[in-house]
């Protein structure tokens, strides 16, 4: 079984945001794979040990972010290509999907597993846009996921309830939390993932018209969630109370 | 072997993940029931962490002495029961295997021991033999191709626990030190027996105890050098391990800054933080300071060790250094938290204890005194 995992590397998801001239700064942080692609490098490492096969992770995104492959080989996968992004100005959900889809056209694939969603920008989209390129059915937020033959039986959390839905391979599916716990990388295991193939490609390399991959969307404005201001403790008389109470709420407010 | 940055920091940041998130939250369990929960071993298992000492042809994770130690600092900041756990398998209990052993003795025994599926001890210490190795009575008789060996052991850490423990016994009782031969003996050996788990001060979740050898027969193939080298190979065995040692000691230092830091930010007397007060900064600083100190002095005598320098005076200086900078930041902890300190519900109460034994074993203060001393009468010797 040919299984792909697309994931992204993203801040650690304990670093604190600073801005700096309108953009969020990477200055001494941390980077992880994103957790939720964490779930689908676990999952597919736990597939191909069932069914045989390899499993190949791809990324689009800076040098750095060959550190998240090689986490990911660490814990397992067999092999990866990087797809470097300098070339990609504006780039945003529809960029990356397009880009992705130019990748996996060459390759062959039984499934192609991600994170429902980036904690970074928390758009998620790509996935979707991802399996809508490749023409190929896909499910999101996944909780479980079984494969036998070329049937797929997968669990995704609905409104309370568990929905069950049954498709064919080739697809692709997208992790939620719950899916499984992923595993530490082994130690031994880093040391072995420098050795595995790494395919590293530039936006040349590809069958794609640069101009077609500009972003469909424009960042305005990035800022932080305003401070949290100390509230106000109203004193006196019951009822005076609540006719202030009301006056702030009509007049500071702004909500009655 | 060359390793990237990159490589290294994957390795610290794989450990530093695990402490935080599967060894961290049982710390209490550990020390309330004084046992590492197997989840935890497994897991520890899994990750490599046995083969800290083991070459790859072994299985292990071929680590320099400056990465080995870079992974103990991450272990020294969880509970030192646990630490040492690891530390006297991956230390003292393999480390003789890797030195000293034979090809067909690496072959039979590191793969296992670096998957953690056999878990080494090394048995030197009896009664009347502490600090003063060479005065051993374990005596290991020759018999045809197999050794007989009578006597007992005490303070064995993994004692309880281990499958291939290291023994120092007389081959030749007329030859002092000259006449100590070292053994591989499998746990399951007829003969072999252990005593009750010590009840100790600290490591808890660590256990030590006494082993008995009554005519204990063991193979000539089990011999770890040859026949007299034993009481060389002891302190060789022993000398390794004290960067190894220094390491957890500067990790623990590290976490009980953190813990010290945290708590003098936040606990208020006076209308204020308790940081403010110049006394509680003056303690911090030197706590600080002595771990900067001994961080420089590590890493200067594991990348010694690495260019295959002889360490000995440096090694002796860093086990000393460590362990004592250890107990003191301790005790300004202690004294930080107060009250709190005092309490088993915080950590800094067993960190506090477990600090105590780093001073005695694996060769106390003292004798690392003595043997920086004898190091400088022979350099200044003309």
């Amino acid at each position: 079984m040919n299984i792909l995992v697309c994931l992204k590397q993203t801040f650690d998801t304990e670093e604190r945001i600073t801005i700096e001239d309108g953009q969020i700064s990477d200055d001494g942080v941390e980077f992880v794979i994103n957790p939720y692609d964490e779930y689908a490098v676990e999952e597919a490492i736990r597939l191909r040990d069932e069914h045989g096969g390899e499993v190949t992770v791809i990324t689009v995104g800076p040098d750095r972010a060959e550190q998240a492959l090689r986490t990911a080989m660490a814990m397992g996968a067999d092999k990866g290509i990087i797809v470097d992004d300098e070339d990609l100005e504006d780039a945003d959900e529809y960029s990356i999907a397009k880009v992705l889809a130019a990748v996996i056209d060459d390759l062959e694939y039984d499934i192609i597993l991600g994170g429902y969603m980036a904690v970074d920008d928390g758009s998620a989209q790509v996935g979707p846009r991802l399996a809508e390129l490749l023409e190929i059915p896909h499910i999101s937020t996944i909780t479980k996921l079984t494969v036998d033959g070329d049937k797929v039986e997968v669990e995704k959390d609905v409104e309370g309830d568990t929905e069950t839905i049954e498709s064919k391979l080739p697809i692709l599916v997208t992790a939620q939390q719950g899916l499984n716990e992923p595993r530490y990388p082994s130690l031994p295991g880093i040391m072995k993932a420098k050795k595995k193939p790494l395919e590293q490609l530039d936006i040349d390399d590809l069958d794609l018209d640069e101009d077609e991959l500009e972003g469909k969307t424009k960042v305005l404005e990035t800022f932080l969630p305003p401070e949290k201001e100390a509230g106000k403790i109203l004193e006196g008389e019951l009822e005076d109370q609540v006719k202030e109470l009301v006056g702030l709420l009509r007049n500071e407010a702004k909500v009655i | 072997m060359v390793r990237t940055d990159t490589e290294i920091k994957q390795l610290t940041t794989v450990v530093r993940d695990f402490v935080r998130e599967v060894v961290e939250p049982v710390a209490q369990t550990i020390e309330q029931e004084d046992l590492v929960p197997e989840k935890v071993t497994e897991q520890a298992k899994e990750l490599g962490l046995f083969g800290l000492s083991i070459p790859t042809e072994y299985d292990g994770l071929g680590l320099n002495m400056t990465e080995k130690c870079m992974l103990l600092e991450e272990l020294g900041k969880t509970h030192n029961g646990f630490t040492s756990l690891i530390g006297a398998h991956t230390g003292i209990g393999t480390v003789g295997i890797v030195e000293l052993g034979n090809e067909e003795q690496k072959r039979r025994f590191l793969p296992e021991m670096a998957r953690g599926e056999r878990l080494g001890a090394f048995a030197l210490s009896e009664p009347e033999a502490g600090s003063n190795a060479a005065n051993l009575r374990t005596r290991a008789e020759r018999k045809g191709d197999r050794y007989i060996l009578n006597g007992m052991k005490h303070f064995i850490t993994n004692g309880p626990e281990a499958d291939v423990i290291t023994v120092m016994a007389v081959t030749d009782p007329t030859k002092g030190a000259k006449g100590i031969t070292s053994f591989l003996v499998e746990a399951d050996t007829p003969g072999l027996s252990r005593g009750p788990a010590d009840e100790k001060m600290g490591l808890r979740g660590s256990h030590t105890c006494q082993l008995f050898f009554e005519d204990v027969e063991v193979p000539v193939e089990n011999r770890l050098g040859e026949e007299g080298q034993g009481y060389v190979n002891a302190l060789k065995i022993l000398a390794n391990g004290r960067a190894s040692l220094a390491a957890r000691c500067l990790g623990s230092c590290e976490k009980l800054l953190e813990l010290s830091m945290d708590y003098a930010m936040q606990r208020k007397q006076f209308g204020q933080p308790i940081f403010e007060n110049q006394a509680v900064q003056h303690m911090l600083a030197d706590t600080a300071l002595e771990i900067e100190t001994l961080r420089s002095l590590l890493y200067r005598v594991t990348s010694l060790v690495d260019q295959g320098e002889k360490v000995i005076k440096e090694s002796a200086a860093v086990k000393l250094y460590a362990s004592e900078v250890y107990n003191r930041v301790a005790d300004r902890a202690v004294q930080i938290f107060g009250g709190m300190g005092y309490m088993k519900e915080f950590p800094v109460e067993r960190f506090y204890r477990d600090a105590r034994i780093t001073r005695i074993y694996e060769g106390t203060s003292e004798i690392q005194r003595n043997i920086i001393a004898a190091q400088l009468k022979r350099e200044y010797t003309r």
